[in-house]
C-alpha cells in the first residue's frame, strides 16, 4: 500500500505529479492511499510513520496521456473537498489508459460520480461569483487613488484559486481581497495574489448595504411569495453573509397582509394630474390627416384596415408606393416576410429579382407605382419560421377594395400583373397565365394590362439551366413593359 | 410634490423599484463575453447570467430594474404606473441612475441595469434620457456590465438606433395577446406600433450581423437580442391564444424571449380587473409550454390541442399532458429512438438526451444507466424501453394519469 499525503486545496498540479508518479510505477488504484495533509480533524499527517512524498516520476517513462475532457474535469474535482476525490480521480486515470473512450460514458458508476463532484465545484463557484458583497474599506485608497474593496465569503470546497480571475476581469479598477476559511485573493491592479492560509471573518461595514436593502425589499412582489423557489436557488448557509438575507423573515411574514391590505383596499379618485393629462390629451392636435383623396390618405385609412383576418397575425399593412402620377403600375401577389417587418413592398428575395430585372431593363424604380394583390403578409408557422402561403380568393376579393382606389387614385396608363394572383385581382374573368402573358391586353378605362410571372416563382425553380432559362424571359418581359411605357 | 419635501434618493429608489416589479424580465444571459481585463475599466459579461440575490417571490434579482420616472401620461388599467394611479410619484436624475448602477455593481450586487420609464411629455424625450443613461456608462465611465433597455413605443429611429449601440438587450412589452384586449386594457397603447418597432429592430439586429465589405467585422447592436412580456389573466385570453402570439412573435421578430407575468393585485388597482391571487400555476405552465416550443420540437398547436377551452392542464405539465393524450406514440425505445422522439417523453431533458445518444454509442442502456444519467425512472418507466426493462401495458393503464396527479393541497383564501 502506498500512501500519498497532498496539501488538498484545489491545486491540481500537486495530484498530477503524484498521479503520474504513481501510473509510471504502475500502482494499481487498490493500493495508493490518498490523504489529506490537513487531516479531517485538524489531524497533520506530517511525521506519521508510513506517509510519504509523492512520488516522482520516473526517468524515461513516457507521460501517460489522457483525452482533452479529463483535465478539464479533474481541475474542477480536485476542488471538491471530499478527501475521496483524488483516489476517485486516480481510479479514472488508470481505467481511461486502457479505455479512451471511458469519459463519453456518462452512466458509469465512477464517470458519474466524478461528474457529480464537478457539478458541485461549478455550483459552488458560481454561488460564490453571485453571493460574494464587497463592502468599500473607508479611507482608505491606494497609492493610485484606486477604491478599496473586501470581502468574506465561506465556500464549501477549494474555489478561491478557481473563481479569482472572473474578479480580476470584472473589476479591473479597483482594489479588492476576497477572504474566506480556505484562503484568499487579493488584486491591486498589477497583480492577483492567491493563497490558502484560512482566515477569519473581518469585521466589515458599508452605508451602500441600506440602499441594497432598500432595493431588495421594494422588488418583492408581496402577492407571489414562493419561499421553496427562493432557498432552493439561494440555501440558508449563505444568508449569513448577505447584507439583504435578515430581511426575508419579515418579508415573508407581512406577505400575506400586505396582499389583503391591497385587496381591501378600494380604488381612490384620480388626482388632478391625471385630469390634466386628460385635458391636455383632449386638446392636443391629432396627427394632421393626409387631404382625402390622395394616396397618403388611403394609406392611412388602409394601415387600420380589418377587413379579412389576415390583419391579426401580420406584423403591419404593407401598402403600394410610388408617386400618384405613375403611368405604369406594378401588382404583385403580398408582402412577403422582409415586406411585412420593413412596410414596404418587393424589398425582400424577389424584390431583389424584381429590381434586377428593372436595372437590366433600364426602368427607373422610383417613376413606378408598385403594389401588391393583398396588403397582408399570409403565413403558416413551421417552427420558428413563417412560411408564405397564398392567399385565397376571398381574401384577394376583400382586397381588391384597396387596389381599385389606388387604380382609381394613380390612373395608370399601364398596370402590369405578375403572377396569377395578381391576374385575379385584376381581371374578371379567368384566364391561364400562360396564354397571355408577355402581350399587352386592352383594359377598360383606356389602360393595358401585361401579364407576367412573379419574380418569387424564379426563386423556386431548383433546375438552374431552368431557372437562368426563365430569369431571362423575365428579363424580356421587362424589356417590354420598358419600351410600352416609353410609348405611353 | 410639495417644495421643499423632496424624496431623499433612498426613498425614491424605494419608489421606483417598486415601480418596475412587475416586469419578470431580469435576465443578464445570452450578450457578448468581454470584460475589463484589457481597459482598466468595470464590468464583465461571460455568457450565462448571474442570480445575485432572490426574494422571497422566488425571483432572481440579477439587475437593478428600476423605473427613470413613474409619472406617465397613460393610463393601462393593469399597470400600478398608469395615471390615474394614487401610488407615490418620483424620479431619478440620469446622473442618479448611473451613481446607483455604478455602486451597485462594485459591491457585486448586481450584474447591470435594466432601465425602464413611464412615459413623460412625449415617447421621444423619455427614450432620449434613457439613451443618455446609457452613453454614459459605456463612454464616460468605461462600464462593460449588462445594460438591459426598455423601448418606448414610438420613440424615434435614431434613438433606437443608438440605444442599440450601447445596450446588451431591448425590449418592448406586447402586453396582451390580442389587439382587442389591449385597447380595453391599454387604450393609449397601438399595438401595430409595437409590432412594427420589433419588425424594424429585427430587421436592425439582423443588418448589423451581416460582416461590413471592407472590415469583415459585424457591428455590436444589441447582442443579446430582444424580448417581451405578456400579462397573463387581466384579460380572458386562453392559453391557446397566448402561446399563438408567442409563436408568432417568436417567429415575427427573432425574440429570444417571450416572458409571462401572472397577473397580480397592485396597490390602487383599477377597478375594471380581477382582484385576485395571481394564476402563478399558470405562468409556470405557459413557461413549460414556451420551453417545449423552443427547445423540444413541440408546435403550439400540438400543445394546447388536448382541452377544448385552449387552457393547459394545471395538473399536468404540458409534455406529460401531450404524452399521455398521445398514448401511441409510447413506449419509447432509449437505444434507438432518435433525438426528436426522446426529447417528447415526459422526464428526458435536452441534456439527458445528449448523454443518452452519447452512451448508447458504447452500450446499450439499461434502467439504473439511466438512474445515473440523473433521470428519474419512476417518472420516466412508463414511456421508455430499455436494456432489461419493457413497461408491458403500463401505458395502457387508465389510471395512468392519477400516477402523476398531485397530491391534494389544501385551498387558501385569498
Amino acid at each position: 500500500m502506498r500512501r500519498v499525503v497532498l496539501d488538498g486545496c484545489g491545486d491540481f498540479d500537486e495530484w498530477r505529479e503524484a498521479a503520474r508518479g504513481l501510473l509510471a510505477s504502475g500502482v494499481a488504484p487498490g493500493q495508493v492511499e490518498w490523504r489529506d495533509r490537513q487531516g479531517e480533524n485538524g489531524f497533520d499527517f506530517d511525521g506519521v510513520d508510513g506517509a510519504i512524498s509523492p512520488p516522482g516520476p520516473a526517468a524515461g517513462v513516457l507521460q501517460p496521456t489522457v483525452p482533452k475532457g479529463f483535465i478539464e474535469l479533474a481541475q474542477a474535482v480536485i476542488c471538491h473537498s471530499d478527501p475521496a476525490r483524488y483516489a476517485v480521480l486516480y481510479r479514472l486515470l488508470w481505467r481511461l489508459q486502457a479505455d479512451r473512450r471511458l469519459l463519453e460514458l456518462a452512466s458509469d458508476a465512477e464517470v458519474a460520480r466524478a461528474q457529480l463532484m464537478a457539478k458541485s465545484v461549478r455550483r459552488d463557484a458560481h454561488k460564490m461569483i453571485a453571493f460574494v458583497r464587497f463592502k468599500e474599506v473607508p479611507g482608505a485608497s491606494s497609492p493610485g487613488g484606486r477604491r478599496r474593496f473586501a470581502a468574506w465569503f465561506e465556500p464549501d470546497h477549494h474555489i478561491v484559486a478557481r473563481v479569482a480571475p472572473f474578479f480580476q476581469r470584472r473589476f479591473t479598477d479597483m482594489d479588492w481581497l476576497i477572504a474566506t476559511p480556505k484562503g484568499a485573493a487579493s488584486w491591486d491592479g498589477d497583480l492577483l495574489q492567491l493563497d490558502a492560509v484560512p482566515r477569519v471573518k473581518p469585521d466589515l461595514a458599508d452605508d451602500a448595504d441600506e440602499l441594497w436593502r432598500t432595493y431588495y425589499a421594494s422588488i418583492f412582489n408581496p402577492a407571489r411569495l414562493k419561499v421553496k423557489a427562493m432557498q432552493a436557488e439561494m440555501p440558508k448557509k449563505y444568508w449569513r453573509n448577505l447584507p439583504e438575507a435578515a430581511l426575508i423573515p419579515g418579508m415573508i411574514a407581512n406577505a400575506e397582509a400586505r396582499m389583503l391590505e391591497m385587496a381591501r383596499k378600494a380604488a381612490t379618485e384620480p388626482q388632478p394630474y391625471h385630469h390634466r393629462i386628460r385635458e391636455a390629451a383632449a386638446r392636443a392636435p391629432g396627427q394632421a390627416a393626409a387631404p382625402a383623396g390622395t394616396l397618403a390618405a388611403l394609406n392611412a385609412e388602409a394601415m387600420a384596415c380589418t377587413r379579412c383576418p389576415l390583419h391579426a397575425p401580420a406584423t403591419q399593412t404593407v401598402f403600394g408606393e410610388g408617386p400618384q402620377d405613375a403611368a405604369v403600375m406594378i401588382v404583385g401577389e403580398q408582402p412577403g416576410d422582409m415586406e411585412d417587418l420593413a412596410g414596404r413592398p418587393f424589398v425582400g428575395p424577389a424584390g431583389k429579382v424584381f429590381d434586377a430585372a428593372l436595372a437590366a431593363a433600364g426602368i427607373d424604380r422610383a417613376g413606378l407605382y408598385l403594389t401588391n394583390a393583398v396588403k397582408h403578409f399570409k403565413y403558416e408557422l413551421r417552427g420558428k419560421r413563417r412560411i408564405h402561403q397564398r392567399p385565397n380568393t376571398g381574401e384577394v376579393q376583400h382586397c381588391r377594395f384597396w387596389l381599385s382606389r389606388e387604380i382609381e387614385l394613380v390612373q395608370p396608363k399601364l398596370v402590369v400583373a405578375m403572377g396569377a394572383t395578381a391576374l385575379s385581382a385584376l381581371t374578371e374573368t379567368r384566364h391561364k397565365l400562360a396564354d397571355i402573358r408577355g402581350e399587352p391586353i386592352a383594359m377598360k378605362g383606356g389602360r393595358m394590362l401585361f401579364v407576367t410571372v412573379h419574380p418569387s416563382y424564379l426563386l423556386r425553380i431548383p433546375d438552374e439551366g431552368k431557372r437562368a432559362e426563365e430569369v431571362e424571359r423575365f428579363h424580356r418581359d421587362m424589356g417590354e413593359v420598358g419600351r410600352l411605357a416609353a410609348a405611353i | 410634490m410639495n417644495i421643499g419635501m423632496r424624496k431623499t434618493l433612498r426613498e425614491r429608489l424605494a419608489i421606483l423599484s417598486d415601480a418596475a416589479k412587475y416586469d419578470a424580465s431580469c435576465a443578464s444571459s445570452g450578450t457578448v463575453r468581454r470584460d475589463s481585463a484589457a481597459s482598466g475599466g468595470l464590468g464583465s459579461t461571460e455568457g450565462s447570467g448571474i442570480c445575485h440575490a432572490y426574494a422571497p417571490d422566488g425571483r432572481c434579482i440579477s439587475l437593478l430594474k428600476i423605473l427613470l420616472t413613474n409619472f406617465c401620461i397613460y393610463d393601462c388599467a393593469y399597470c400600478i404606473n398608469r395615471s390615474s394611479s394614487n401610488v407615490e410619484r418620483a424620479r431619478f436624475t440620469p446622473e442618479e441612475v448611473v451613481w446607483l448602477t455604478l455602486e451597485f455593481y462594485r459591491r457585486n450586487y448586481i450584474e447591470g441595469l435594466f432601465l425602464s420609464s413611464g412615459i413623460i411629455r412625449s415617447s421621444d424625450h423619455t427614450m432620449e434620457q434613457m439613451v443618455r443613461i446609457a452613453r454614459d456608462l459605456r463612454v464616460t465611465h468605461n462600464f462593460r456590465g449588462y445594460i438591459h433597455l426598455k423601448t418606448i413605443p414610438e420613440a424615434s429611429p435614431q434613438l433606437i438606433e443608438e440605444a442599440g449601440l450601447h445596450a446588451d438587450r431591448l425590449s418592448l412589452n406586447i402586453e396582451l395577446p390580442t389587439d382587442t384586449g389591449i385597447a380595453r386594457l391599454a387604450p393609449e397603447k397601438r399595438p401595430e406600433g409595437i409590432r412594427r418597432a420589433m419588425g424594424d429592430l429585427r430587421l436592425k439586429i439582423e443588418e448589423a450581423a451581416e460582416p461590413t465589405l471592407v472590415t469583415k467585422r459585424r457591428r455590436r447592436f444589441v447582442p443579446a437580442g430582444q424580448s417581451t412580456q405578456m400579462i397573463v389573466g387581466a384579460d380572458g385570453a386562453s392559453d391557446a391564444t397566448i402561446l399563438s402570439a408567442s409563436g408568432r412573435l417568436y417567429a415575427s421578430y427573432g425574440l429570444k424571449r417571450v416572458y409571462y407575468s401572472a397577473f397580480s393585485p397592485i396597490p390602487d388597482s383599477s377597478k375594471s380587473l380581477p382582484l385576485v391571487k395571481p394564476p402563478l400555476m399558470r405562468e409556470h405552465r405557459l413557461y413549460q409550454a414556451d420551453w417545449l416550443y423552443r427547445f423540444y420540437g413541440f408546435g403550439i398547436g400540438e400543445i394546447t390541442a388536448s382541452r377544448p377551452d385552449g387552457m393547459l392542464d394545471l395538473d399536468l405539465d404540458p409534455k406529460l399532458a401531450w404524452a399521455l393524450g398521445n398514448r401511441a406514440e409510447f413506449p419509447v425505445d432509449v437505444n434507438r429512438a432518435e433525438r426528436e422522439r426522446l426529447l417528447r417523453v415526459p422526464g428526458l431533458g435536452t441534456k439527458t438526451v445528449k448523454s443518452i445518444l452519447s452512451v448508447r454509442r458504447l452500450r446499450r442502456l439499461r434502467l439504473d444507466d439511466l438512474a445515473r444519467l440523473g433521470v428519474s425512472i419512476r417518472k420516466v418507466q412508463a414511456f421508455i424501453t430499455a436494456e432489461g426493462w419493457t413497461p408491458r401495458r403500463l401505458i395502457e393503464r387508465p389510471d395512468l394519469e392519477a400516477m402523476f396527479a398531485p397530491k391534494p393541497q389544501q385551498l387558501t383564501l385569498l
